[in-house]
């Protein structure tokens, strides 16, 4: 009884942080909270100042979409103009060629490029020679890390008349093909670097989640008779099922942001019936024609679809698996 | 289940067993040699680009023309290396490479940390409004254009600062860092702090000494990023002289340079292209590959640290 007693005095009287909790409850306690904390809220200051300026003033700006903007006056625009901006991408015939094309891609992103991974991740997973494993891991994460300018340089050449693909093609079936320029080439060339770019890192959660697989699961479902394969369906999946659900998550979530800045770099007039997508139409209205009120609004579309889709996703998961990202 | 196997053991079946072992094995081996050659091809198709890339900057462009360079050099030519090395405005741009990306990994790192550490403190006032206020970021941005004209107006426009600026703080990382913090024993900083140590103290000589090897880890991934961007140069960089070796490399690959003076044998305009922008690319590649091997098992690290609390 008397130990009892002596705790909560003890936990008001005590200065240092980590004994908060009590304090909370605590009536005007942001007074309270800067006085103990100022230290951590100076250093909150710059970062706090970063996102509200790169981060958070952009979003403002959108306001630009139903504005006249005037280039060099304010980021915000001149005078209301209602949804002419709006209505204009939506009449206009090459933002919905662009639009098409995004979501062709980025399904066929999801059906490819997602799947790539976990397939890798399980074989890995498979190997017994550590030392193999740690060395087809270090190879399959190498594109991760160049830079999206060099992975187009790579594309074009390989894809190129002279290039790899086209001697196998020459020798295979006796013809070449203009890969680069071709509307009809555009998609599985895209998405066969876009696998090569990704599959390897792509893989690193799942494997991270492989480790911290129960190994007594195993042994049990041995016991019972599954087979390897059994094993991995009725063991491996649904321990990593956490995992790949939250990744298909983030995934849907940049669909509409299909990789803007390889297309911008490997596509060019003559495909634009294929590769040009939300992104990168934008960016030519907008950056090379300087319609900025214009391309303010397929932006704003094109931000708004994608934070639906993230929530829709978030929510339906939610739902039916459980999990989800907050 | 025990049971099971004693049975089977007892009522004689061992020959049976041996067999079913045996079959289970031959499927198994044939699936280790299929998941074998599977691996190795797809170690194989990683590295071919890169293979091939080296072959073509070393191959005389008579053999890329005829499109006969695969793995190996053709007609060995050393030439093209000589002429870009030979370039100033390479050199001047590599040189801004590597500022840019010490300057930007400099001040991502002091803005993440920081915050990291301030919105680690579980019992930090409005700490879920600046949990938020960051992970809001990650799922919905300003966009193309009011990011061009906030940049443009800010008058950063061909500046150092239009560069390391605009993509300072990395939420990914933050959150990374955030729990790595979130982890570390209490104790520690409870007893610093009776010590007579501020937070500020606390930051300092007690959690971050502990935390080198997730700073280590966000510099590369930082580094790295820097060191591989371009878009932001290429919106906001007009003036040459301070372009980063990736403007340098995308304007060769879009045909904007016809790489200097490399325009003195103009038969295969095309093709010679194609030499210089493999040479171009091994060189800016080199210093990623040679670092790589040693840093890469951070990178797992790091990625690991973020994945083990969602």
């Amino acid at each position: 009884m008397a130990l009892r007693l002596d705790v909560p005095p003890k936990a008001v009287a005590g200065p240092e942080p980590g004994t908060g909790k009590k304090r909370r409850d605590k009536p005007g306690s942001w007074k309270l909270a800067l006085k103990r904390d100022w230290r951590l809220y100076t250093l909150l200051a710059l970062p706090l100042l970063y996102l509200l300026i790169f981060r958070y003033l952009p979003m403002a700006g959108n306001v630009i979409a139903f504005r006249q903007f005037q280039p060099g006056g304010s980021i915000f625009g001149e005078k209301w103009v209602g949804f002419k901006y709006i209505t204009l991408f939506i009449n206009d015939p090459s933002f919905w060629q662009a639009f098409q094309n995004t979501i062709i891609l980025g399904v066929l992103t999801l059906v490819f490029c997602f799947p790539m991974p976990i397939i890798f991740a399980l074989m890995l997973n498979e190997l017994r020679s550590q030392k193999f494993k740690k060395f087809v891991q270090t190879v399959a994460y190498l594109p991760h890390f160049m830079s999206v300018v060099i992975i187009a340089g790579m594309i074009l050449q390989n894809f190129s008349m002279t290039g790899t693909v086209n001697q196998i093609a020459e020798s295979l079936f006796g013809t070449t093909v203009n890969f680069t320029q071709d509307p009809g080439w555009f998609r599985p060339m895209y998405i066969s670097s876009e696998v090569w770019q990704t599959m390897g890192w792509g893989a690193i959660l799942y494997l991270a989640a492989l480790t911290r697989v129960d190994e007594s699961l195993y042994e049990a479902a041995r016991i019972d008779g599954a087979n390897r394969w059994q094993q991995t369906w009725h063991v491996t999946l649904p321990a990593i099922r956490p995992t790949i659900i939250t990744l298909l998550i983030l995934n849907i979530g940049t669909f509409m942001a299909v990789g803007f800045e390889k297309i911008l770099l490997i596509y060019n007039p003559l495909n634009y019936a294929t590769s040009d997508v939300i992104s990168t139409y934008l960016y030519r209205v907008g950056l090379e024609s300087s319609n900025f009120s214009y391309a303010a609004a397929i932006g704003m579309f094109e931000s708004v679809i994608g934070l639906t889709l993230i929530l829709s996703a978030n929510a339906i998961s939610k739902r039916l698996a459980g999990t989800s990202l907050w | 289940m025990v049971n099971k196997t004693a049975t089977a053991i007892k009522g004689g079946a061992a020959q049976g067993v041996l067999i079913k072992d045996m079959k289970v094995s031959r499927a198994m081996r044939i699936f280790r040699a299929f998941n074998l050659v599977f691996l190795l091809l797809v170690v194989f198709l990683t590295v071919y680009p890169f293979l091939n890339i080296i072959a073509q900057s070393f191959s005389s462009e008579g053999f890329i023309n005829a499109g006969q360079v695969n793995l190996f050099p053709m007609g060995f030519n050393t030439e093209t290396y000589k002429l870009i090395l030979a370039d100033s405005t390479f050199w001047n741009n590599y040189g801004n490479t590597v500022l840019y990306t010490v300057v930007a990994t400099a001040i991502s790192m002091v803005l993440t940390t920081a915050f990291a550490y301030a919105i680690a403190k579980k019992d930090l006032k409005g700490r879920s409004v600046f949990i938020g206020l960051a992970v809001f970021t990650m799922f919905f941005n300003g966009g193309l254009i009011p990011n061009y004209v906030l940049i443009s107006s800010l008058g950063m426009r061909d500046s150092i600062w239009a560069v390391v600026l605009p993509n300072a703080i990395s939420v990914f990382n933050l959150l990374i860092m955030k729990s790595f913090f979130e982890n570390m024993p209490r104790e520690l900083e409870e007893a610093a702090s009776i010590d007579g140590l501020t937070q500020y103290g606390v930051l300092f000589r007690v959690v971050l000494p502990l935390s080198k090897a997730i700073v280590a880890t966000m510099v590369l991934f930082y580094a790295v990023a820097n060191w591989n961007s371009w878009f932001q140069a290429f919106l906001y960089l007009d003036n040459p002289d301070l372009f980063p070796v990736t403007i340098y490399l995308r304007n060769m690959i879009a045909g904007v340079t016809t790489a200097g003076s490399a325009g003195g044998t103009a038969e295969n305009v095309g093709q010679i292209a194609a030499n210089i922008q493999s040479v171009t690319i091994v060189l800016t590649v080199i210093p990623i590959l040679c670092v790589y091997p040693f840093v890469q098992k951070y990178f797992f690290s790091g990625v690991m640290l973020g994945s083990v609390k969602e």
